[in-house]
This record gives structure tokens, C-alpha cells and sequence, in this order.
């Protein structure tokens, strides 16, 4: 006499059966795979508009460009503030790769809308003295009027920077502040400057208005100098002993761009709370996955029973109630990538960013809903297959 | 040969309740007979035992020459996708489903293709007569018509035995005589069959009728016996 052996259930076979269970109760599979969508929708989006804030950032860094460095003074060796020479900025022009290099030089005047307010409200803004180069050195641009040249340099006429200009609530050229002790004529507004936020919040003067009228000592507290890509690192190795021979170690050279590179680094951080959310959602979700098979077994109990007298095997029940969980968690899981891609393509596009969604995150949620639907799906199907035939036929 | 084979057969559920108390049956292949008796005769627990549903306390059941207490769950499950088919009160059709697909689950366990599968269940709904049935679901099929389409999928695999728990149970008369029509003609073409009644009209229907109660078969237990 032959051996029995039960025949092999093609994978087709398993996802049909699968899919016809869910088929007969369309209302439920969309509640419970809701939860699993809003679950993973979350989660892509977090990650899709975090990751598409740091494409900004490094598109912005691109634009920006990686090429300018700045020379401040540091400490000496005996704790006290160092300064630069006053020649720095000239020995600084004179390296090779150094396509410009420009000064500032920070002044201990303030800058006041009018002479009655009071001396101690700076409003965050710093008085500095501004070499003519600067703005080419930054690449920056005037929004309104004009940028010092060698006229207005020698007047007390003054520039603002973007952020100084707002809280002076001065949009236009040609109004006066109080600087110091007398009035200076506004000539320029400039733009926002990326690499160099500390001269938005700046009111620029000319170094020989400074001089004559701000008591300044022709030292230059901060140098920005752009070279070619090529040579930042050989510049950089060399600045110090540029700018002071002497006491090259009271020299402190840093690249503004790595403020940037270190936020688009990491701008994912904070998103670790918005994930986690997303994650307890998806475990709700999961749960309620649970839910819906073990009812759907307990309901279901004369199908299985009837799955049984028509020779399928205990493996072949449970196979077909976890291919329904992974089904099931699959939907909302796919549902759901679909919702977090469309919300992070919507929030890029009005904030006029990249929309970026990484692979690894649709990966990722595939990955996630596959095991949520297996775990979920686990124990119903152990509890369809455990049942006798007699049993579940019995059911009224 | 004989398809169905017990031997001193008993089942004792928990809390000592005996449903068969030593039974010794033989129903040989080609027959046509009836398993009669009242409610709580032990009747259903018999079918299950025929039906390896279920194994018996003692004694030995042997299926098509296989003798079901050796068997593993799987072989259990082999056994009845290739040699039982099985009818029920209730019709157990998946709701939504047309005839066709219905039937074609028949054969979803025996290892055959999707296309095949279809085409066979055509054949068999042909067999009963409901041809012209295949793409209706069965909320628009008439009772006698929803069993039918349920012995189509019990014999869809031409299994050498067929076991239908009260068939007529659910039935009117006239749909009633028109299922056990289909399952007289099957028997005419070969197939064994056995219907589990408690209808005595329905058991005097069947040329061989084996009577239990009180877990006892009290007439029939051999072929050609005291019928």
C-alpha cells in the first residue's frame, strides 16, 4: 500500500485562500489595517521630511560652498585675549590659494534707534567694523542701497546686517541710527548670510569710520578668507603662522560649514521622538491585527472544520491564517508608505524643500508590517490548527 | 475489498459518556447504504470515525485498507483528500463564492492547478446537474441546489468514498429527493456511498441500512445481512 502523504500547497493557493478570507469581510480588514497604516505613515513621514530637511541643508551647503574660513583671535598662553595684527589681513591675502580675505573688528559702541534709548539695550546687536572686501569674501548680497566703498567707509554711514536691520525696524536706506554717540545714515541692508550669521546680526561700519569716530584700534577680531576647494586644507595648515608669526597657538582658524554639515548630521535626531510615536501606533495597530484574526478564527471555526474533512493538514490551516495576518498588515503597511510618502512630498513642497523618502524607510515599514503581521497572526493560526475537525464542525 | 473496515470500535468522550460501545462494520466499495438510528444513537460519532475525523478509544478502524490509528495527522489529512468526500447538514459553502470556485476548493489540498481544478469542478457541478450554475453565488442558489453544488465539491476528487451527514436534513422533500437522486446516481457510477440519517424514509431509500443505537449497530453490520 502507497504512503500517504499530504500534497504541497502551491504559494499562489496559500495567498488566495489568504486573500478570500479578508475578501468576505471588507469592513473589518479596513479598520484593522488602519491601524497599521497610520502606524507606518507616521513613521515614513518622520523619517521622509527629516531626511528631506537634511537634502536642504546639503543642498544648501553646495550652493554655500565648503571653501571659506575664518581667523579669530584666541587666548595667550596666560589666559588673556589675544589679538590679531593689525597686518593680518594683509598677510592673509598674500597666501597663494587665497582668492580674497576680508576683516571685521568687533567695537564696544551700541547701536540704538534713536539717542533716548537706553545705552544698555543692544537688541542682540553687535557694532563691528567692516573691511570693503567683505561682502565679495562672503559672497553676500545687499538687499536694499549700498555696501560701503571707500566714500561712505570714511563717513559715519553704516550697513546692516539682515537680522539687525529687522530689529532696528529699519527696511529702507537713508534713516539714521545712534551709534556710539552720533547719528549714523543707514546706506545698506544686506541679505542673509548662511555661512556668517553673526554679520546679520552685526551694524557695519567703515574700518576708517571706525576709527575716527568709534575709537577703533585697527585690530581685526574675525578674518574670513575663501581660497580654491582644492587648497582649504593646505590654507587652513598655514594660517595661523600667517596671521601671527609670533604666537601662532593664539590663533583659532574654523570652517563655517561645518556648523551646517554637523546639522545636516544631525537633523535626524530629534525625529527619535516623532518614531517612537509612530511605533507605539504601529504596535496598537498590530494588536488590533490580533484582535481581528483571533475573532476571525473563533467565527470561522466550521470553515476550518470543513478545510479539514477536505484534506488539509494542521500546517496547511495555520499557513493560511498567518498568510491572512501578513496580508492584512501588508495592506496597511503598504497604505500606510503611500500616506507618509504623499504627506512628506506635501510638507517638502511647501516649505519649498527637496522631497526626499529613503528606500530603507519603505524598506524598513515593508520589513515592520511583515513582522507585525507574523507575530500578530502567530497565535490565531496556532489556535485554527489546534482545533479538531469534530470540533469545529460541531459549532453551531 | 472493503472500503470501510471497524473492529470492535469504541469512543468514550470525557465524563464517561460512550458513544460507541464495540462496533464491527464493513461497508464494501460500490455500496450504497444507509447509517440510521435516533439522535444520541452514536451515529454522528460513526460517521466521524469513518470519516477519520476523529479516533476511536479501542479497537481498530481501517479506511481504504489503511488503518487510521497508525496514521499521523498529516496522513490523516491525505487520506481524506484523496479517499473521502464529505456532505453536510449545513452545506458549509464560502459565502461569495460562485459554484465554481466553491467546488474547485474541493481539490485545493489534493496538489492540483488552479485551471484544472476549475475544470474539474465544472464536471462535477455538470454531474449534479447544475451546469448552467457555475458563476451563482450561494444566496442565489435554492437550498436542494446549494447542496448539490456541496456533493459536487465532495466528489470533485472522485473519492472511492462518499460520506453526507444528513444531506435532506436542511431540505424540503422535493429538494431533498433531488440530492439523494445525485448521490444514487453516483453510486451508480461507482462510488461508495454512505448517508448518515435519522429519517427512516431516507434510510429506506438505500438498498443497505445499518442501524445503530445506544452506540450499538443493531442490524446491517455486514453486507447482505438482515437489510
Amino acid at each position: 500500500m502507497s504512503r500517504l502523504s499530504p500534497a504541497r500547497m502551491s504559494p499562489r493557493d496559500v495567498l488566495r485562500v489568504g486573500a478570500a478570507g479578508l475578501r468576505s469581510r471588507p469592513t473589518r480588514v479596513f479598520l484593522s489595517a488602519l491601524g497599521i497604516a497610520i502606524g507606518i505613515a507616521t513613521m515614513v513621514a518622520v523619517i521622509g521630511i527629516s531626511s528631506s530637511s537634511r537634502e536642504e541643508l546639503l543642498r544648501q551647503l553646495d550652493r554655500l560652498g565648503t571653501n571659506l574660513l575664518t581667523v579669530e583671535p584666541g587666548r595667550t598662553l596666560f589666559g588673556g585675549d589675544a589679538k590679531l595684527p593689525i597686518t593680518s589681513t594683509e598677510m592673509v591675502r598674500r597666501i597663494a590659494p587665497v582668492t580674497s580675505a576680508a576683516a571685521t573688528g568687533e567695537l564696544d559702541a551700541t547701536v540704538r534707534r534713536t539717542d533716548r534709548v537706553a545705552k544698555a539695550i543692544t537688541s542682540g546687536i553687535t557694532v563691528r567694523a567692516a573691511d570693503g572686501e567683505l561682502l565679495t569674501t562672503l559672497e553676500g548680497r545687499v538687499r536694499t542701497g549700498k555696501w560701503l566703498n571707500a566714500a561712505t567707509g570714511r563717513y559715519p554711514a553704516v550697513v546692516l546686517g539682515s537680522v539687525s536691520a529687522q530689529r532696528l525696524g529699519i527696511s529702507a536706506v537713508g534713516g539714521q541710527v545712534w551709534i556710539g554717540d552720533r547719528w549714523f545714515t543707514v546706506v545698506g541692508v544686506l541679505d542673509t548670510l548662511p555661512l556668517a550669521p553673526e554679520i546679520d546680526r552685526s551694524a557695519l561700519v567703515g574700518f576708517d569710520a571706525a576709527e575716527r569716530y568709534l575709537g577703533f584700534d585697527g585690530h581685526p577680531t574675525m578674518i574670513y578668507e575663501r581660497s580654491s576647494d582644492s587648497a582649504v586644507n593646505d590654507v587652513l595648515a598655514v594660517l595661523p603662522r600667517t596671521v601671527s608669526p609670533e604666537n601662532p597657538d593664539e590663533v583659532d582658524v574654523s570652517r563655517p560649514s561645518d556648523a551646517l554639515t554637523a546639522k545636516a548630521a544631525a537633523s535626524g535626531a530629534f525625529t527619535n521622538l516623532m518614531l517612537g510615536l509612530g511605533a507605539v501606533a504601529l504596535l496598537v495597530g498590530g494588536v488590533g491585527v490580533a484582535n481581528t484574526m483571533v475573532i476571525s478564527v473563533l467565527e470561522r471555526r466550521k470553515e476550518i472544520g470543513l478545510r479539514r474533512s477536505l484534506g488539509a493538514t494542521r500546517g496547511q490551516v495555520r499557513v493560511q491564517f498567518l498568510a491572512e495576518s501578513l496580508l492584512l498588515s501588508a495592506l496597511g503597511g503598504v497604505a500606510g508608505a503611500v500616506l507618509g510618502g504623499l504627506a512628506t512630498v506635501a510638507y517638502a513642497v511647501s516649505r519649498g524643500w527637496p522631497a526626499v523618502v529613503p528606500p530603507w524607510a519603505i524598506g524598513g515599514a515593508i520589513c515592520a508590517t511583515l513582522l507585525i503581521g507574523a507575530v500578530a497572526g502567530l497565535y490565531p493560526a496556532m489556535r485554527a490548527a489546534r482545533l479538531s475537525p469534530t470540533e469545529a464542525l460541531a459549532t453551531a | 475489498m472493503n472500503v470501510v473496515e471497524l473492529v470492535s470500535v469504541t469512543k468514550v468522550y470525557s465524563g464517561d459518556v460512550a458513544a460507541l460501545r464495540g462496533v464491527d462494520l464493513e461497508i464494501g466499495a460500490g455500496e450504497l447504504v444507509a447509517i440510521v438510528g435516533p439522535s444520541g444513537s452514536g451515529k454522528s460519532t460513526l460517521l466521524h470515525m469513518i470519516g477519520t475525523l476523529d479516533l476511536p478509544t479501542s479497537g481498530t478502524v481501517r479506511i481504504a485498507g489503511y488503518d487510521v490509528g497508525t496514521l499521523s495527522d498529516r496522513e490523516l489529512s491525505a487520506l481524506r483528500s484523496r479517499h473521502l468526500g464529505f456532505v453536510f447538514q449545513q452545506f458549509h459553502l464560502a459565502a461569495g463564492v460562485n459554484a465554481l470556485d466553491n467546488v474547485a476548493d474541493g481539490l485545493l489540498y489534493n496538489g492540483v492547478h488552479l485551471r484544472e481544478r476549475r475544470e474539474r469542478a465544472a464536471a462535477a457541478l455538470e454531474r449534479v446537474g447544475l451546469g448552467h450554475r457555475l458563476g451563482h453565488r450561494p444566496d442565489q442558489l435554492s437550498g436542494g441546489e446549494q447542496q448539490r453544488v456541496a456533493v459536487a465539491r465532495a466528489v470533485v476528487g472522485d473519492p472511492p468514498l462518499l460520506l453526507a451527514d444528513e444531506p435532506t436534513g436542511n431540505l424540503d422533500s422535493t429538494a431533498g429527493a433531488s440530492v439523494l437522486d445525485v448521490l444514487h446516481d453516483l453510486h451508480a457510477s461507482g462510488t461508495t456511498v454512505a448517508v448518515i440519517t435519522h429519517d427512516r424514509d431516507v434510510a429506506s431509500w438505500a438498498p443497505r441500512q445499518i442501524r445503530v443505537k445506544d452506540g450499538r449497530i443493531m442490524a446491517g453490520a455486514t453486507a447482505g445481512a438482515d437489510a
